[in-house]
């Protein structure tokens, strides 16, 4: 009845080769085609996503109503300075029209939205970050370019290790926990498990209830003492004391679920027959851990590894609005909070740029980790 | 479906489970004491009152519990009204039209701590000239102090506590200390313990005119969960946001995870440029942070939670989930089943309906019972970051207004914890059962 019925299967394998002398070809060439048209594919997706956030940023053209009502507001504010009064109401009109037009133009206006949001998705994608509307670094720099870099050191500090500390313990409490599989403490930790419910924030404000605010022995928040200490192990050492909390906040809020997926991964690998035989001929427990079933977890460990790297960019909002840290996700809240497109759209194109290189990276280090996975056939892995 | 429901029955072996569903069962049952005792608009109106509402209410204190603490003697808030001890009023008609009065109010005073605040509140009803007052404070030792003197209008508040003059004639200290304190010298110092009494004498100038007063002695403690800056009761926010929570996280969950399945089912049936699409959406979707997009639309154009559920729902829809039922789906396709479905010449809709979508139901129950605690969370996140509806009493708005109050920093650990343990208890509660009914309906967790 339906004959455009095709089974997946074949559909698949016919489509990244056609037929033909073609057939032939080297695996470098096909190698080289596949990777062209993953990059094509990724960098069509991140522009499109890119385009997408610069049409909600602007909300379709509504946040260009907001700024002509406040460059009015500001401008009407401005003139009615001492230096105005004495101009006649003619003159004096025709002042704050000059100066509404001037702001009109330096913030581009009074060119139609679509046309200006395909310059900014043209800017955004070529990485000219251009200026921000509103904001200044703390240096006092226009260049959304500046006020990302100088908020990238703190949010890179706190996330990069937070995140870190979180995969390395849960991976290694995982494989002790698939030793003991059943033990008391397996249980407990799988019990923990759904703690994972609740965001880090959660966590950060019961950690600064405990610590800072019922105990007094570490700060409620902020990346350093403040006035910040002169010395330089002073202040790295103060910058430690305050990294403790939201460390241990993103740290809690995930580590049990982590525990128990990988725990959960690790059990279903060592229930294979191939490790049953290799338990039979009496290799060591060390051994067959290594060969048998770390060896194809590998693939989603380094999937979830990299990708939990990139979240890093993105930062937490509301973790850093509790600890007062001048990480990137503050920045992009406080930039939503003050119409700041340049910067939003920033943060963003970087974030789509990373995402689609570390997915387009996770293709090819699968086929070297896996020798099940082929590059160039288009299998489901992704 | 059979199969499913025997499944289900092994809930009972699971702790966790069983536990899950006994916190889930009580939310449900506070949700509805919720919407029966306090009916929408009314819960609206009230936490949205300003001081018109709760003016008989003390500002931050914590539930009324704490007196259980051991050593802990707080007192709660007394109002005395002079409309209800009619006998305690004196008049005397001087001339014609002036009449003089003497109202005294007296009450017990037997807790440990002072009061929080005191204020007195005089209406008065006349037609040119207003009355004229004094007011005077008798201690339970007879040390009688003049409060005030003048004339009053038809609504006069006396904010006892925030009188300077009298703050300097009681050495300094506040008044609600000063005027309960049984020597101005102890430092720190103690409650003169006894009987009170606030008499209140003065005249009318008018036949018709009348005269009543209303002392507040705000206590140190209010009721099942204390209250907020604005004199808020928290409970009522608590109780509205158990049915607000419940719903959103339950509604979102629903529109978004049927329709992901729906769409994976349909794309891999259909294969082609609908699953391409499909696919594409899904790497697209990746790029846009739903948080960020939430703060967007809340910042630029709507904080209303309809529109969040909406937003949430769609952002989820092409989540990573989609690849999950994709790959399920993928695996049922090729069952004999389908199969035969096809050859009688089943129709394409049917056969996503009726035979693929039904065999993933399994995987999807586990999959959406923990994705409700993660949206009631992301309720409360978007509350905590100042986009939570402007109308609605929820959870996480009692968190902001805390976090926005310092209420850490300052001492007041009831207004964060009471809304936080029933987040916790809603996420712990609903990914507790969902752990389970994963490792029930997933085969290869069976046993783990």
């Amino acid at each position: 009845m339906s004959r455009d019925y095709v089974p997946p299967e074949t559909l698949q394998q016919e489509a990244p080769e056609s037929p033909g002398p073609k057939r032939k070809e080297t695996d470098l060439w096909r190698l080289a085609r596949y990777a062209a048209l993953r990059l094509l594919a990724l960098f069509l997706a991140a522009v499109v996503g890119v385009y997408l956030m610069i049409l909600i940023a602007n909300m379709g053209g509504y946040v260009d109503e907001i700024r002509r009502a406040e460059i009015t507001m500001n401008v009407a504010e401005m003139t009615r300075g001492p230096e105005f009064a004495e101009l006649p109401e003619e003159q004096r009109r025709e002042r704050r029209d000059a100066l509404i037009a001037q702001e009109v133009e330096r913030l581009g206006l009074d060119q139609p939205f679509v046309l200006r949001s395909i310059y900014s998705l043209r800017d955004a994608l070529t990485l000219d970050l251009g200026r921000s509307e509103n904001m200044t670094s703390d240096a006092g720099s226009r260049h959304v370019r500046h006020i990302i870099l100088e908020r990238l050191p703190p949010s890179l500090f706190l996330f990069l290790s937070a995140q870190l500390i979180m995969f390395f313990l849960a991976l290694f409490i995982a494989l002790a926990l698939s030793r003991q599989y059943g033990s008391t403490l397996d249980k407990i930790m799988v019990a923990l498990a759904p703690t994972s419910a609740a965001p880090s924030w959660f966590y950060g404000i019961f950690l600064i209830l405990i610590f800072a605010a019922l105990l007094g022995v570490l700060p409620f928040g902020r990346m350093v003492a403040a006035p910040p200490p002169g010395e330089t192990w002073a202040y790295a050492l103060s910058v430690l004391r305050h990294l403790v909390l939201p460390v241990s906040a993103i740290v809690l809020g995930g580590l049990f679920l982590s525990i128990y997926n990988w725990r959960t991964y690790f059990l279903i690998y060592s229930s294979e027959d191939y490790v049953e035989m290799a338990k039979a001929k009496g290799l060591s427990g060390r051994k067959i851990e290594r060969r048998y079933i770390l060896r194809p977890t590998l693939p989603p460990i380094i999937t979830s590894f990299m990708l939990s790297i990139i979240t890093v960019w993105m930062g937490q909002i509301v973790l850093e609005e509790i600890f007062n840290w001048p990480g990137l996700g503050r920045l992009l809240y406080q930039a939503i909070g003050l119409y700041d497109t340049p910067v939003i759209i920033g943060l963003v194109v970087i974030y789509a740029y990373l995402l689609g290189v570390t997915v387009f990276l996770l293709d090819f280090i699968y086929a070297l980790v896996d020798p099940r996975v082929k590059v160039g056939s288009e299998g489901g892995q992704t | 479906m059979h199969a499913l429901k025997r499944r289900l029955n092994e809930l009972k072996e699971y702790p966790s489970a069983v536990v899950g569903l006994i916190i889930i069962g009580l939310l449900i049952v506070l949700s509805i004491y919720a919407v029966i005792s306090i009916p929408y608009a009314e819960a609206v109106r009230l936490w949205r009152g300003g001081e018109g509402v709760w003016i008989e209410n003390p500002r931050n204190v914590p539930p009324a519990l704490v007196n259980m603490l051991p050593g802990v003697d707080r007192p709660e808030t007394m109002i005395l009204s002079s409309q209800d001890q009619p006998e305690l009023k004196e008049r005397e008609q001087i001339s014609e039209d002036v009449t003089e009065f003497v109202i005294s109010m007296p009450f017990t005073y037997e807790y440990g701590e002072f009061p929080r605040e005191l204020s007195a509140f005089f209406s008065a009803d006349y037609e040119d000239t207003r009355p004229f007052i004094e007011v005077s404070w008798i201690k339970p030792d007879g040390e009688e102090i003049e409060l005030m003197d003048g004339n009053v209008t038809d609504r006069t508040s006396y904010r006892i506590s925030q009188d300077r003059g009298l703050q300097r004639s009681l050495d300094g200290l506040r008044p609600q200390i000063g005027l309960f304190a049984r020597d101005l010298e102890a430092d720190p110092p103690q409650v003169q313990t006894g009987e009170y009494e606030l008499r209140i004498s003065g005249y009318l100038f008018e036949e018709d005119a009348s005269f009543s007063a209303e002392l507040i002695n705000y206590g140190q403690v209010h009721g099942l969960a204390g209250t907020d800056h604005r004199r808020r009761d928290i409970s009522i926010a608590l109780l509205w946001g158990t049915p607000i929570a419940l719903s959103f996280g339950f509604l979102a969950a629903v529109g978004s995870t049927i329709i992901t399945m729906v769409l994976a089912a349909v794309g891999v049936w259909y294969s082609r440029w609908v699953d391409g699409i499909i696919q594409k959406l899904t790497e697209v979707s990746l790029i846009l942070n739903p948080l960020v997009v939430l703060v967007m639309v809340g910042t630029l154009y709507s904080r209303s939670i309809w529109v969040m559920l909406g937003v949430i729902i769609v952002l989820n829809i092409f989540s990573g989930a989609i690849k999950i039922y994709r790959s399920l789906f993928m695996q049922i396709k090729q069952a004999p089943y389908v199969e035969a479905a096809r050859s009688y010449g089943a129709r394409n809709l049917r056969i996503v309906f009726r035979y693929l979508i039904p065999r993933a139901v399994p995987v999807l129950v586990p999959q959406f019972v923990t994705l409700i605690p993660a949206l009631v969370f992301l309720e409360a996140t978007l509350a905590l970051l100042g986009l939570g509806d402007p109308v609605l009493p929820t959870w996480g708005k009692v968190l902001e207004d805390a976090q926005a109050n310092g209420a850490l920093y300052l001492g007041y650990y009831y207004w964060v914890l009471s809304p936080s343990i029933l987040l916790i208890l809603t996420g712990l509660g609903f990914s507790m059962l969902g752990f389970a009914l994963d490792r029930i309906l997933n085969p290869r967790l069976r046993g783990m």
